[in-house]
Parts: C-alpha cells; structure tokens; sequence
C-alpha cells in the first residue's frame, strides 16, 4: 500500500515534468500547483497511515553500486512528511498568487516550477530512503533544485552570487555526508542505514562521535547551525517569499532529520554528544538572534532568525541526549519532545513571516525596515498576520512557539532539579540562560520589526505603496495563523503522533517513564487552559472598555511633541535608533561599520550615519581563509593562459597521469618485492 | 503604591498625600474620556487591556506559603515569566504605534532592559529548583526554608535580586525616574505619553498590580509553612516593609546614567550566579 502510493508520488511529478512542454504558459502553473497538492494528499496518506499502522518498510534490489535499497517509513519520517507537506502546500498556494508579478518571463516559471516539484519530492524521498549512496543521490537532487528555485531572480548579480555561495556549501555539506557514508562502506561494505548502528555499536564511543561529528557538520550545514551559518542570511533574501518560507520551513529542517536520524542509528557515548550539542546550540540560538536585531534587511533579519530557531531546536535535541545518556527518561522526553515539536512550530510561524514579507516587498518593493512604517492602515491582514508571527517566533503565550519552549525549559528544570552532578547541571543552567536570553532578544528584535514596520507613519515619502491586497495573498496565512494559534491553546493536537515519534528515540519506555510522560502532558494541557484562559480574559476586559469608553467623548489629535504639533513622519525612531543602546552593548561582540559624518560649524548641513552589519564568524572562518587561499593560488595562474591548446594538453595529461599511476605504482611494488628478495 | 509616595515625601521632609491617593487617581482616570493619535491603530487600542490582563493572569498564579495560587502546574514560573512578557511586548509596539520620538525612545529601552532581566530571573528560580527539587511556584515556596546560616544569606541574597528585579521592572528610581519632568530621561512612563483616560487609568492600576504581585513574591520567600493565622500579617508586614525600603531606596538614590543601567542589571545576574553556586556548595552537589 504505501510502496503503490510512494511510486505514485513519484510518478507525478515525472508525469508533470514531461508533460510541461506539451501544455500552454497559463496551464503549467495551474497543473504545477495541483500536482503539488494531490502529491501532498498522497504523502500525508503515507504518514498517517504510518501512524495507524506502525512502521512501512519495503525495498528495492537497487544495483551492485548501491546494493539493496530499503525503505522504511517510520514515526520520525512520517513526522517530518507531514511538517515538509504542510509548508509546502502553503507555500505553494502563496507562490502561484506571488508568482503572478513576473507573467511575462515564462521560461523562467516554468523552470521554476519544476525545481520547486522536484525540491518537494526529494525532500520526501530523503525522509524514507535508507541508503547511504541513493540518500546522497536524492540529497544531491535536492541541492540543485532548490538552488533553481533560490535564483529565480537570476538577472540581479546579488541573487546569482547568493546562490552560487549557497550551491557551493551545500555541496560542503555533501562532501562530509559522503566521507561519512563511505566510512561506515568501508568497514561494513553496505550503504544500508543500520550498518551504521551495527559498526558503531562494535567500536569505542569514540569511533561514534567522529562520525556523528561527521555528519553533523553534514546536516548542520544544511540546519545552519553556527558556524555553518552563513549561507542562510545570502540565500533567504535573495529567493521569492514563498521559497523562502519553504526553505526556512522545511528544507533547513531537513538538517534536523538528519541529525536526528543519526543519533537514532549511532550507538556512542550520549553523555558526550549532549554536551555538544547543548553548547553549539546555545552558541547558534544566541549568535543568531543577536546578529538579528542589527540587520535593517527584514528577510535577511528572519533568516538569522531562523539560525536562532535551530538553536532552540538544537538545545531540545542536546538535552534529550543528555537524558539518554544519564538514563533520565523525563529529560529525553521533554528534549526530543521539545525539539519535535518546535520544528513544527518553527516552521509554521516562519513560514508565515516569510510570505508577509512577501506582501511587504511586493507592496512597497523594499526589503529595507527603516523606509517603511504605518504600513499596519494599507495591509492590515498582512499586519495582523506578521504581528501573529511574531508574537508566536518570541516564544510567548498564548501561541505555539511558546509551547514547545515551555517543553524544552520544564525538561531543562527538570534536569536541575533531579541531577547528582555539578556537570551536567552547570550545562542546563548553561541552555537555561541561553533560552532566556534568546526570549528576551527576540523581544528586542520583533517589537522592532513589527513596531517599525507596520506602525507610526511612513517613514520614505518615495515609497508608494502600490497593491491591493488579494485574498489569495492572505488566506494561505491565515490557514497557517489558524494552527499557530490552535497548537498554543491545544498543545494535545500534535500528542497523539508526537508521543509515537518521541518514543522511537527511547528505546524501553518502561513504567514510570509512561508516568512521566502523562505529567508533561496534563502539564501541557494546563498551559493551553491557562492560555485560553488568558484570552478569554483579555476579550472580556477589551469588551468592558468598549463599553466604558464608547460612552465617553474621545477626541483625535495629532501624537503629542513637546509641542510641536506638525504632522512629519521625520521624527520618529527609526529601526536603528530603536537599537541603538543595544548595538553599543554588543559592539564589542559583532562587527559593525560605520560610516558617519560629523557636524560641523554653526549651521550643519547633511549628516548621515550608514551601519553595516557584518558577521564576525564570517569573516574569521570564510573571508580570511579564502583570502590567503587566493593568496596562494594566485601564483598558479599563469596555468589558466585562455589558449584552447593549453587545455586540450592538461587533459591529456590528466588522463594520461589516471592512467599510468596505477601502472607506475604496480611497477614500484614490484621494486619493493625485488628488494626485499635481495 | 501610596506607601512609596507618602516614604518618600515623609524622607524628603513633606507630609505628602493620603495612602489611597493613586487609587483615587486610577478611579478618576478611569472615568475620563480619551483623545487619541491620528497616528494609532488597533493596537495602541488594545495594549493596556492585554497589559492587565497579562499580569492578573500572571497574579493568579503566585501561591501564598503552602497554600497553591490559583493556577498551579509544573513549571508555572516559566509561563509568568512569558506571560508578562507578552503584556510587554504589547506596550512596547504600540508606543512605537504613535509614532513619536520620545515613544520610541521609551520602547528601545524598556525591551532592552526587560531583556537583561530576564536571564537574572532564570538563574534565581533555577537555583531554588535545585535547592528544593521541585519545579513550580507552590512547591518550591512550601519547601523552601532555610536551615543553616549560610543559606540565611542565600535567602537575604535572594531578596535583595527580587526587590531589584522588581525595581527595574516597575521601573522605580536607580532606573527610572517616572516624576522626573524631562521626557528624555523616562523609561515606563514615557512610552505612555500618548495614552489618556480610561487607558492610562489600565496601565497605571496594572503598573501598581505588578508592584505589589513582586511584593507577594518576596513575601513569599518568608512564609514558607507557617499556617495562615501567621502567614497572613506576615504577609501584609513583607508588602509594607518591600513598599518602604522601595520608597527610602528611591529617596536616597539618584536616578543613574541610561548607559549605565545596563551594567547594573549585569550585577543582577551575577549575584542570582553565586545564589547558585552558593546552593550547589549547600547541596554538596559541587564536584
């Protein structure tokens, strides 16, 4: 049953694609957008099923390269199937609404469409194959597509370089996957996924953590997780919103199954991994946020958002290792639980700002936060649905992203409260600092986005504001607010699936831990009746003030300012004003330029002040290395001459040199032996 | 609230107003009409109420002893501090709503300061989590005692980081200057500029609500298991004497430099650091 409906997945978006230059310009669309969404229906069918039924598992013969190729469709796969099928269908519904703008370059959208089916589908198949080398090979899929749908602007240099640096640290990322698969080839001689927990069951822990490491820096190139960071504030700006919502939402979040699958499969000392991941994270969530609150590019800005995500993400996955490490059940539950969950979260509520900020550039056709203001009278549903977002991206009741932090900072109490250790207690209270000063930043950063963006009146008398907004540019985010506020008030919604792919990670769930896990759920259960609580408090004292204040004379007057009372949108704060005692905290920490002229004489004239943000690590891990690299290989460039000739000679060379090598070597080995007969 | 007032007019050599005179201004304000800015939207609307109704929610939950508040589960500390949040987040953005800039200004440094706080507040709970094993307000506070006299200055440690805490988030004097007359040196008060009437009556009741709720919680600290014929007058002592030295530390204090406060509230964190430790040392949990 799931094999027929896995191929029929499959099969469609072939089908599409070959049937694409049969059809007219204003079909392709259309067909691309409904194939999408039966693809859709037939992965969720899987995924449900898996969670009915338990675990799927058919395979392939595959061939002597690959040897057999198995498919299993286990909790965590259906989890992931059913979060990467949600964004999708969102962020494609959004997509053919955004993608009207650029009628005209029809190649292009049909180019575009394509990568996007072949990205959703590759994602899909990388959830459910367990093979190394077809894992790779879809993987591989997967990076081109989605860098096809990143470029779609491709005529702006900016786009193409964001891209091409993308394209080039996900292949990366590709390259420790690779070394990781043919270590475990090597020793094992199979691709399958449970050679690798068979290996690294029979060797010391630590033959365990380097190839978790391995791997690590594999997916985390993937996840973004500092320092592998510096792809995402590149390629999010430069992608259409819909890509970027899909690739915040989910194509990032395949870097978490990544991680997540291996620590499943790889039998080493947890203890030690949870200490890792606990310390990466809380670097990445911080990092990220703090990066975020200088950036004045609102799609760059959620981009450094969502690092700060995964590192929320990440403290969840660290310290369900430490519980499985330490044998405390409790710990694992709420880590992985908090994790799980916050994946989801994270890509509903990103995904939602993303496609706002899609409205935004298409309205005003700027990215940048200080131009805008007052937007909040012209698109009020974009401005309701964005201030949703981020009320719910600060983690604060009565909405989901709160949930799942709270998961992650009962499990992280929890720790305290029972460990016997100074270690690992000194590493909680570590993610509990880390997580509160993530909240408190985030808070930073939203109220300023948010507040500059949407409130106070324009601040750019050139930017118009041209389009109307249309209800298919809004109803997908509203389908997304919808959960977002359901999860926050009903926290149970996802339990039922949740608690089957939290208990794939715990392998006896005996007893007590069943106990436990009935306690963090009417936990939960009460958060969501404390937080529907709150609201139906705030609705009831709103109603009382309505009433009071309706009866009452009120007046409308221009904002008071200092007596000044001019209607000029120049003096108000703007977004770096906003952090500007912030930016001097941190200076120290982050690499900021300025460039500033000073006032001079009685009557100054024009002064401006221009900040830009950079990224410290960056600079350290990327920009010197490459300069000393170019350094270096700039000597050989007399070798590049531009003669055809010259070419044509290192090829043969080259092919030459593969050839003999092996004959040379045989050659030398037969020396050897002479010798050693003497 | 009118106990801060009268010490600091008592302290300043004036007789001062009655103790009910705030609530007698709330129940003025709340009776006036409004004028509100060409410039504000829904939100600007709606933020006083959600304030309240942020930190009421976030009242129900402090117990009292042994006796649980009125919602209790596990982990509720988490959830009042992220509720309050909220009631802040609200207020921040819709100063921002009118579009002035000493709004603005008041905004920027609120979400700065409230920012630092946070992790100080983290450390505090955390180490009385590890001090009584349990992990929500009620439970903590019913097993919290102090036996030796080592964690006698753990608990005086701990107080003092509270009455701070709660002198940075009701904005009171070292801080904040909410009478001062120039609008540049405000915090909290500046970014309510703008609010008039039935709203500014909301944010001022809530601003003493959340006064007195940090009250509780230091209070708190002291009752532990005495049963309610005691804990109840030792209750109202703690609110009034946190409500004097509130007053007296404002009389005697000068507001600080905005680029300093920063740096203060870092000693904030410091200090619920060595709570910390100093618990992991009772504990015999350090190594």
């Amino acid at each position: 049953m799931e094999k027929f409906l896995i191929e029929i997945f499959n099969l469609l978006t072939l089908a599409a694609v070959l049937s694409f230059p049969f059809l007219k310009i204003k079909w392709r669309g259309i067909v691309a957008l409904g194939v999408l969404s039966t693809q859709v229906i037939v992965a969720s069918t899987v995924a449900f099923s898996v969670f009915t039924k338990g675990l799927a598992a058919y395979s392939y013969a595959g061939s002597w390269v690959t040897g057999e190729i198995p498919v299993r469709i286990d909790y965590l796969s259906a989890w992931f199937i059913l979060l990467i099928s949600f964004t999708f269908l969102t962020g494609a519904w959004y997509g053919f609404h955004y993608m009207k703008k650029y009628k005209d370059q029809s190649a292009n959208l049909t180019m575009h469409a394509v990568a996007l089916m072949m990205a959703y589908t590759a994602l899909i198949d990388i959830c459910i194959v367990q093979n190394g080398f077809a894992m790779l090979v879809i993987w591989e899929i997967m990076a081109i597509s989605s860098f096809i749908i990143v470029i779609f602007e491709h005529q702006k240099k900016e786009t193409l370089k964001a891209g091409i640096y993308y394209l080039v640290q996900s292949h990366v990322g590709i390259l420790f996957l690779t070394l990781g698969f043919l270590w475990v080839k090597v020793k094992t001689g199979s691709f399958d996924f449970e050679a690798i927990s068979i290996f690294t069951a029979s060797q010391p822990a630590l033959t365990g953590i380097g190839l978790f490491l391995c791997f690590f820096i594999g997916f985390g190139i993937k996840a973004g997780f500092v320092p592998f960071h510096t792809w995402l504030p590149q390629a999010h700006p430069a992608a259409p919103a819909h890509v970027s919502g899909i690739m915040s939402g989910v194509i990032i979040k395949i870097g978490i199954y990544g991680i997540l699958r291996m620590l499943l499969l790889i039998r080493t000392d947890m203890m030690t991994l949870g200490y890792f991941m606990v310390t990466i994270s809380v670097i990445t969530g911080v990092y990220g946020v703090m990066l975020a609150i200088v950036q004045h590019n609102f799609k760059k800005l959620l981009a450094y958002h969502s690092i700060e995500n995964i590192g929320i993400i990440g403290i969840g996955i660290g310290l369900g290792c430490l519980g499985l490490g330490a044998g405390h059940t409790i710990l694992a539950i709420c880590g992985f639980g908090g994790a799980l969950l916050h994946t989801v979260n994270h890509s509903l509520f990103k995904s939602l700002l993303f496609y706002c900020s899609g409205n935004i550039y298409q309205a005003t056709h700027t990215m940048d936060i200080e131009r805008l203001g007052g937007l909040i009278k012209k698109m009020p549903h974009t401005a309701y649905l964005f201030l949703l977002g981020a009320l719910a991206i600060c983690g604060l009741p009565p909405f989901n992203g709160f949930v799942s932090e709270f998961f992650i900072y009962s499990g992280l109490f929890k720790g305290i409260s029972t460990s016997e250790n100074v270690i690992p207690i000194l590493f909680l209270l570590f993610a509990v600092i880390g997580l509160a000063l993530i909240g408190g930043l985030a808070l930073i950063c939203f109220t300023k986005v948010f507040g500059i963006i949407f409130l106070g009146t324009p601040r750019d008398s050139t930017i118009e504001v041209t389009t109307q907004e249309k209800p298919l540019s809004y109803i997908p985010l509203y389908f997304t607010g919808l959960l977002i506020v359901l999860i926050g008030v009903v926290p149970l919604l996802l339990a039922p699936y949740l608690v089957d792919t939290i208990q794939l990670f715990i392998p006896v769930l005996n007893f007590s831990g069943s106990m436990e896990l009935e306690r963090i759920l009417d936990t939960l259960t009460s958060v969501g009746w404390y937080s529907m609580g709150f609201i139906v408090l705030t609705a009831v004292l709103f109603g009382i003030r309505h009433q009071m204040v309706s009866s009452r004379e009120n007046l409308e007057d221009t904002t008071w300012g200092c007596g000044y009372t001019g209607d000029t949108g120049k003096m108000q704060y703007t977004a770096s004003s906003f952090v500007r005692s912030y930016r001097k905290l941190v200076e120290p920490m982050l690499l900021i330029r300025k460039e500033k002229s000073e006032s001079s004489g009685i009557y100054p004239t024009n002064l401006n002040q221009v900040t830009h943000p950079g990224d410290k690590l960056e600079m350290w891990l990327i920009d010197k290395p490459l300069f000393f690299l170019r350094k270096i290989l700039n000597s050989f460039a007399f070798l590049q001459n531009g003669q055809i000739q010259a070419y044509i000679l290192y090829g043969i060379l080259f092919v030459g040199l593969t050839i003999l090598f092996p004959i040379i070597l045989d050659k030398i080995n037969i020396l050897i032996q002479f010798l050693n007969q003497l | 609230m009118g106990i801060v007032v009268r010490t600091k007019s008592i302290t300043s050599g004036r007789k001062g107003p009655g103790l009910f005179q705030p609530l007698k201004d709330v129940l003025r304000l709340l009776r006036k009409g409004s004028v509100y800015s060409k410039t504000t939207s829904f939100i600007f609307r709606i933020a006083p109420t959600v304030y309240l109704s942020s930190v009421l929610m976030a009242i129900l939950m402090i117990p009292h002893g042994s006796t649980p508040g009125f919602i209790s589960f596990d982990g509720d500390f988490v959830m009042f501090a992220y509720i309050l949040s909220l009631g802040k987040f609200l207020m921040i953005v819709s100063a921002l709503d009118t579009g002035s800039s000493f709004e603005g200004m008041g905004a920027s440094r609120e979400a700065l300061f409230s920012m630092l706080v946070e992790p100080a507040f983290f450390i505090l709970i955390g180490s009385f989590v590890l001090f009584t094993g349990h992990t929500s307000f009620e439970s903590i506070f019913s097993l919290l005692h102090f036996g030796s006299n080592v964690s006698y200055m753990l608990g005086i440690m701990a107080t003092i980081v509270l009455v701070l805490i709660a002198m940075v988030e009701n904005s009171r004097m070292p801080f904040d200057d909410p009478n001062t007359h120039l609008e540049l040196t405000m915090v909290h008060e500046v970014m309510i500029l703008d609010n008039s009437g039935f709203d500014l009556g909301l944010i001022t009741y809530t601003t003493y609500l959340k006064f007195a709720m940090y009250g509780a919680l230091i209070a708190n600290l002291f009752i532990g298991k005495l049963s309610l014929a005691y804990s109840i007058p030792i209750f109202f002592a703690i609110q009034v004497g946190f409500a004097i030295s509130v007053g007296l530390i404002e009389s005697f204090r000068a507001r600080f430099r905005m680029g300093h406060n920063p740096q203060y509230i870092f000693i904030l964190s410091s200090v619920a650091m060595l709570i910390f430790f100093g618990i992991l040392l009772l504990t015999g949990k350090f190594i």
